[in-house]
């Protein structure tokens, strides 16, 4: 038995927590949720120099080999310093897209720039509001050229390329698309947590080139929208660890009645309940690391398993985090409402709690057929 | 990362698989569903008999005290491989619920607190099921307060003579042994004035009475000392260091309580599967769904939780406190389960004849017990206070009766 990370993948966590503790502090956070920019460009090129955003690309494509299980401690670590980058588009969505579907030429084109941060992808999939297993896709492609609609699209401000879902041939088909192209309008929209940004892209007669086998994009999506459930869990499980830090600190800091609010059982109980919360999500979460770094078949039902778990984790941390800080958790100043809004941004990213529970069910219907 | 044994452990797992098969049904091959297998009946003299022979079994297999020292008849075996028999034993029908608490609680603490003679003349009749031991500490006004208890030993001689009343005693009824925990001096605060012992439980003065719980059951009992006579070469620990000595009981006591028995996801799973209602498989109702996929992620992060710690067996170091959401999870899992199981069934959950009730009525079965779940082995609360403090590092409660002699604490009504 041999269920956590190796001693190399510890060493790149510490590492990881020193560096983001000071580049990504709550203090640099709060310069985007505030200012103009979108996402912190000057974090983007430390963690690319870091080598970072090629830790599952193979080396051949410029990245560091380190493994998926070494990006699932990455991500954990982006989640518990709030990262306000486009990690989880650009990587876990855009990047895998290409590792997945992507001929060899694709790879070698785009792989490289990915991995060293001077291109950023994204994943166009949803078309306004609806779940994964809703979404009808309206946008089409005729002759090489790809028109329509995607909304919300995560990062879809900031990023150079689209991994975009459209009508090829009368099913869905994955399409490459240069999001710098005149045919191409975006449009930010005001995003529930303005520390990661939401477009709207609005696409006329645009070059899409195609990625992967023709009409197999909903399944593509799905396969895709499976590795990034295991790494997105991790992020959560990331924050509601920080969540459960920030709690127990001001607990034992702040006094009332005499006493550290944190020696009250009402309190004392709460935080008990986010920690076991946050233990199982990242024990269902090591799992889904597990299934995603040795492509194991158990994947779909891993990665819907840390999903569901991590999301309930970091919900429950977030809101218990700005309840035990009292009414200065629901002010602007104190952090709390960083997490809080990066935990439902979470949870809508790739589709809500009930879409992920039914795929479970459905998955594990499959697996023991009667 | 991976979920394979190193060779010693492939070799010692092959070794208990082929005792398992040799000797006991697996769950998987039993020719029908089988509740008793979850629902220990102690009652039944023939259930602690069944207990008795399977242990004798395991002891003469190497398997019954497996990282007990050889000098006393264990195995000198590792923490992991303990816990890979219990991995590799939960998948067939065994007989269990008589020997954890002796086993589990007693030797333990029999062996860091007894003299060598002790050792000799105990550790093996338990280790084989010739003797039973139970845990005389809870009373009727000290429960999670377990210092509080108030059945008092007084010095007489080489003996020490006690009086009170202890409760909620497993197996009580059927155990040869006791270990006991008294007040030995009431002017000094609770926690100093306690001290513990080991009994005989066919001693002269000690009865024995039967609790009925609201399942129906009687797994309980009620024990009142009347001048029993204890040598004082039974006193575990020094004069006054009870506390000490039954921390020591409960830390291996929360290690050992494992998860709640009864109906878990496979089998809402598979009711929810089966049941037909009239707009076809209760599991088609994306309501259902959502409860199946909950538990689904609360089984499984408890079953990865203990890979994790089972991983930091294997490497030699302690397991952390991860090991401590084991119960609090799982009785509570287990009563929202059986709770469920009969919602489905809709009005007819409320049969509880096993001809009738689906699977032998055991959701109702489970609905009945699983409160008991939540108490025994240290409460919901308690376990959140011990995660609090222990693990999140919060300040303990104010504990107004810390330096007050016990003699002179306030008492409630009840």
């Amino acid at each position: 038995m041999n269920f956590d990370f190796s001693d190399d993948l510890k060493l790149l966590r510490e590492q990881a927590r020193k560096f983001l503790s000071e580049k990504s502090s709550p203090k640099s956070v709060r310069k985007i949720l505030e200012g103009a920019a979108p996402y912190d460009a000057e974090l983007w090129r430390g963690v690319a120099g870091m080598g970072w955003l090629g830790a599952a690309v193979p080396e051949t494509y410029g990245g560091a080999a380190l493994g998926y299980d070494g990006l699932c401690v990455l991500a954990e670590e982006m989640g518990h310093a709030l990262a306000p980058i486009p990690f989880s588009s650009s990587i876990y969505l855009a990047s895998e897209a290409i590792l997945v579907a992507g001929t060899e030429a694709q790879k070698r084109t785009h792989l490289p720039k990915l991995v060293t941060g001077e291109r950023i992808g994204t994943l166009a999939f949803a078309e306004g509001a609806g779940n994964p297993d809703a979404v009808r896709v309206q946008a089409h492609v005729a002759n090489g050229k790809l028109s329509g609609t995607k909304l919300p699209v995560a990062d879809g401000e900031i990023a150079d390329f689209a991994v975009v879902a459209a009508d090829g041939t009368g099913k869905a088909s994955l399409y490459l698309v240069d999001l710098r192209d005149p045919g191409v309008t975006k449009t930010s929209l005001k995003s529930l947590d303005p520390t990661r940004n939401q477009a709207k892209l609005v696409f006329r007669d645009v070059p899409a080139e195609p990625l992967g086998p023709a009409g197999q994009g909903l399944d593509l999506i799905q396969a895709l929208l499976d590795r990034a459930a295991v790494l997105i869990a991790f992020e959560q499980v990331g924050g509601a660890q920080a969540c459960l830090e920030m709690a127990r600190t001001y607990a034992t800091e702040r006094y009332a009645f005499g006493r550290p609010i944190g020696s009250f059982q009402a309190i004392k109980h709460k935080l008990a309940d986010v920690y076991v919360a946050t233990e199982l999500a990242r024990s269902n979460a090591y799992y889904g690391a597990w299934a995603l770094s040795t492509s194991a078949a158990e994947l779909p039902i891993a990665a819907a398993a840390a999903r569901v778990s991590a999301t309930d984790a970091f919900h429950l941390a977030s809101k218990e985090n700005v309840q035990t800080h009292g009414g200065m958790g629901f002010t602007w100043e104190a952090d709390c409402h960083l997490y809080y809004r990066r935990a439902k941004l979470l949870a809508t990213a790739i589709g809500t709690a009930p879409y992920w529970k039914d795929r479970l069910i459905s998955e594990l219907e499959r697996r023991n057929a009667p | 990362m991976d979920f394979e044994d190193t060779p010693e452990e492939a070799a010692f797992r092959a070794e208990v698989r082929a005792f398992l098969d040799r000797n006991a049904e697996r769950k998987s091959e039993a020719k029908s569903f089988h509740r008793g297998r979850y629902i220990p009946e102690h009652n039944i003299p023939e259930t602690v008999r069944a207990a008795k022979q399977w242990q004798a079994k395991k002891a003469d297999a190497g398997f019954a005290g497996i990282t007990w020292p050889r000098q006393w008849g264990g195995r000198g075996g590792t923490p992991v491989q303990q816990v890979i028999y219990g991995q590799e034993e939960q998948n067939y029908v065994v007989p269990r619920g008589v020997f954890e608490i002796g086993l589990g609680m007693c030797i333990p603490v029999l062996m860091v607190y007894g003299t060598p003679e002790h050792l000799e003349r105990h550790v093996r009749p338990a280790m084989r099921g010739e003797e039973i031991w139970c845990q005389l500490f809870s009373e009727p006004s000290a429960g999670s307060d377990l210092a509080g208890l108030r059945t008092r030993a007084v010095r007489d001689g080489d003996d020490w003579v006690v009086n009170g009343q202890k409760i909620w005693t497993s197996g009580a009824h059927f155990s040869n042994y006791g270990i006991l925990v008294t007040r030995t001096d009431p002017d000094v605060p609770k926690h100093a004035g306690l001290t513990f012992f080991f009994v005989d439980m066919k001693s002269p003065g000690i009865e024995v009475r039967r609790i009925k719980q609201i399942s129906g059951g009687s797994n309980f009992n009620e024990v009142f000392f009347t001048d029993v006579r204890v040598p004082d070469s039974q006193r575990l620990g020094k004069v006054g260091d009870g506390w000490k000595v039954s921390i020591t009981t409960l830390m291996t006591e929360r290690l050992a309580v494992g998860d709640a028995p009864g109906p878990d996801f496979d089998d809402i799973f598979a009711l929810a599967r089966t049941l037909e209602l009239d707009a076809g498989p209760a599991i088609r109702n994306p309501a259902v769904r959502e409860k199946l996929a909950d538990w689904y992620v609360k089984t499984q992060g408890l079953k990865y939780t203990k890979f994790r710690t089972m991983t930091a067996l294997s490497r030699g170091e302690t397991p952390g406190p991860e090991a401590s959401i084991t119960k609090l999870v799982s009785a509570s899992k287990l009563q929202d389960i059986a709770s469920y199981g009969i919602d489905l069934l809709g009005m007819a959950g409320a049969v509880m004849d096993p001809e009738v009730a689906p699977m032998q009525a055991w959701f109702q079965e489970a609905l009945l017990y699983a409160p008991g779940l939540r108490i025994a082995g240290g409460s919901d609360e308690i376990l959140r206070n011990i995660i609090a403090e222990r693990v999140l590092g919060l300040p303990a409660d104010i504990r107004i009766d810390k330096d007050v002699p016990f003699s002179q604490l306030k008492t409630g009504k009840r």
